[in-house]
């Protein structure tokens, strides 16, 4: 490593902040774009699963809480491929390597939704598990990002209340309705778990070297489940793993998610990975004119 | 496009402060985009729109001689005052005669 | 059902069916922010359906969920311009602004009521619906301003300019004429207006989509 890189790497593990137009390693540049692009195509590919919600949602007031939120989302992306585009790569670069199957999107949006129940568990429990993850990143050394980080943090705190408060009505419902979030909850348990990604310890995570991540992934789940799991089960509700238990020294046990699976998963071959990636490809080819005609000379 | 740099004002009183940037064909663009993404819901109560090329960064102060006198880090008032004190006969501070 | 209730059903149809089309652009706009942008446009106007129907609840004794969701095809008063299917970006701004430009003529309207429910209503919905027409006009702007966007945002003009019409009654449809003629430079084709009281066939398919989760649950369950 030569000098100036040594000194990079002592400031930012030393609490140091970088701007946009500071120097950088190519390591840490390359890596923190990846990371930032992996996050901003994940915002977008999450409005996908949900959108059909919002032409179903069942009342008003769910309807106009399920466009924002989705909103929400896509003016997350909107803002993290602005800083992805800072630090060199432009968002049609983006656009293209994530329609070609060359980056990556977070587990979770490669599952398809099935009902309404869905719509609560989704934006209960996945919102829940990515603010844990985003509210780590508010001390990442990247400032820009560090601060988007802040302005998502604060727009996501309703959509968790949404999230519980479509899933407490329907356990106060029917039976029927109650068994639309038991149903979602068995699907959508295994790709909770695996969201924060494999056990890496900090020590040997590039990420948290480079304080590009200040948290370990092991970390994220357990204040996960030391979260949710009791606010699950106080509703009489039941989760698909048999080994899921709280510990006496505090640590959750369950049974270890498959990491190969999580690798498929995100590279391409969950269970509606190709779906999601082909409505994306037809969305842009319809917009290539206007792309020209936004960005010709007025005439 | 052109980015824009997107100042905001939280509240009444306080200060414009860097909020972000937005990437728009124009002005006319940016306007609608920026109070999207951050007006919508009324976290602002006012906005600015620069064009990035418009603001002239500056980064580089130098201070080589230790000019501290000019700021509150560049006194350190604790012993004097204690020395102080203990001459008018007071250990502790009191109000008044 | 009066005229009163006829009428607030009308204008709260238009605005929740709208809505729902607009909301059909979710992930999948030219541009995320035009994600954002619609997206804050259908909250809008499914707001401004839900200030409506609430009105025409009252003198129904119902709500405002039920009047949305619970009625049959043909209780709909929605006209036929917001009930088509346009996942096309030309004719989603040749509605948007066609719309936005027969509403503006509606509201002017319902502002100068000597109901105050109704002129109040209407001058709300109006502060909104300014910044529509705002995005509209800078769209219509934009696509006027290249040969390949004129060229498109002219057919569409064309093809929806008897719907646009349809939204008015017959006294206010001057006014757009002119309004619209003033900002294209144009004269527009002589038509017949497709004029409120049938619908369009993808209603159907609409309310069936839009419905299909209330429906899975008796009447009075709570979401």
């Amino acid at each position: 490593m030569d000098a100036r890189t040594e000194e990079f790497l002592a400031h930012v593990q030393s609490g140091g902040l970088v701007e946009t137009g500071d120097w950088m390693p190519n390591e840490y540049r390359k890596r923190l774009t990846k990371f930032v692009e992996m996050h901003a195509n994940s915002e977008l590919m999450g409005v996908l699963p949900e959108r059909d919600w919002i032409l179903r949602a069942p009342t008003l007031q769910r309807k106009l809480a399920l466009t924002a939120k989705i909103q929400d989302e896509a003016g997350h992306a909107q803002l993290l491929y602005r800083i992805v585009e800072d630090l060199g790569k432009p968002r049609e670069a983006c656009l293209d390597d994530l329609i070609a199957g060359k980056s990556k999107f977070h587990n979770v949006f490669h599952y398809p939704t099935k009902s309404w129940g869905d719509v609560g568990v989704i934006a209960w429990l996945v919102d829940a598990a990515a603010i844990i993850s985003q509210k780590a990143l508010l001390k990442c050394s990247y400032a820009p990002y560090a601060r988007i980080m802040r302005k998502i943090c604060w727009e996501e705190s309703f959509h968790i209340l949404h999230g519980r408060d479509v899933v407490l009505t329907l356990v106060t419902g029917t039976p029927e309705q109650r068994e639309l979030v038991q149903e979602a909850l068995d699907r959508w348990w295994e790709p909770l778990m695996m969201f924060h990604g494999n056990p890496i310890p900090a020590d040997d995570d590039p990420m948290v070297h480079w304080r590009i991540k200040s948290q370990a992934n092991e970390e994220a789940r357990q204040q996960f489940l030391e979260g949710y799991v009791p606010q699950v089960w106080e509703l009489g509700l039941t989760l698909p793993d048999p080994k899921l238990e709280r510990g006496e020294d505090g640590i959750w046990a369950y049974t270890e998610p498959d990491w190969e699976k999580l690798q498929a998963v995100v590279s391409g071959n969950g269970p509606a990975s190709a779906e999601r990636i082909a409505f994306r490809k037809l969305s842009r080819a319809e917009i290539d004119w206007v792309s020209r005609t936004v960005l010709a000379e007025a005439a | 496009m052109s980015v824009f740099e997107v100042f905001r004002r939280e509240r009444a009183g306080a200060p414009m402060q860097h909020a972000g940037s937005i990437a728009a064909p124009d002005a006319r663009f940016a306007e609608v985009y920026a109070r999207e993404q951050y007006g919508r819901r009324g976290e602002s109560t006012a906005l600015w729109l620069v064009p990035r090329e418009a603001v002239d960064e500056i980064e580089d102060f130098v201070d080589e001689f230790d000019l501290k006198y000019r700021r509150v880090d560049g006194y350190s008032i604790k012993e004097r005052l204690k020395e102080a004190r203990e001459r008018a006969g007071a250990a502790a501070p009191r109000a008044g005669r | 059902m009066n005229e009163r209730v006829q009428l607030l059903l009308a204008l709260a149809d238009d605005e929740l069916i709208l809505g729902w089309r607009n909301s059909e652009w979710t992930g999948i706009a030219p541009s995320l922010e035009e994600d954002v942008a619609f997206s804050s446009i259908a909250q809008n106007e499914i707001g401004h359906a839900r200030a409506l129907y609430e009105l025409a609840a009252r003198e129904l004794d119902t709500d405002a969920d039920a009047l949305a969701f619970d009625r049959t095809l043909d209780e709909y008063r929605s006209a036929p311009l917001v009930e088509l299917r346009r996942l096309e970006w030309a004719r989603t701004i040749a509605r948007h602004w066609l719309y936005e430009t027969a509403d503006a003529i509606r509201l002017e309207a319902l502002r100068a009521s000597d109901d105050p429910e109704l002129a109040g209503i209407a001058a709300k919905i109006e502060r909104e619906e300014v910044y529509h027409r705002i995005h509209a006009e800078m769209w219509v702007d934009r696509l006027l301003g290249s040969d390949e966007g004129r060229g498109r945002l002219d057919e569409a003009l064309e093809e929806l300019w008897p719907y646009a019409l349809g939204v008015l009654d017959d006294d206010l449809r001057p006014e757009l004429l002119r309004r619209v003629k003033a900002k294209l430079g144009r004269a527009m084709p002589d038509v017949e207006p497709v004029a409120r009281g049938t619908h369009e066939a993808e209603l159907g398919e609409l309310l069936d989509e839009m419905t299909m989760v209330r429906r899975s649950a008796p009447a009075g369950a709570r979401w």
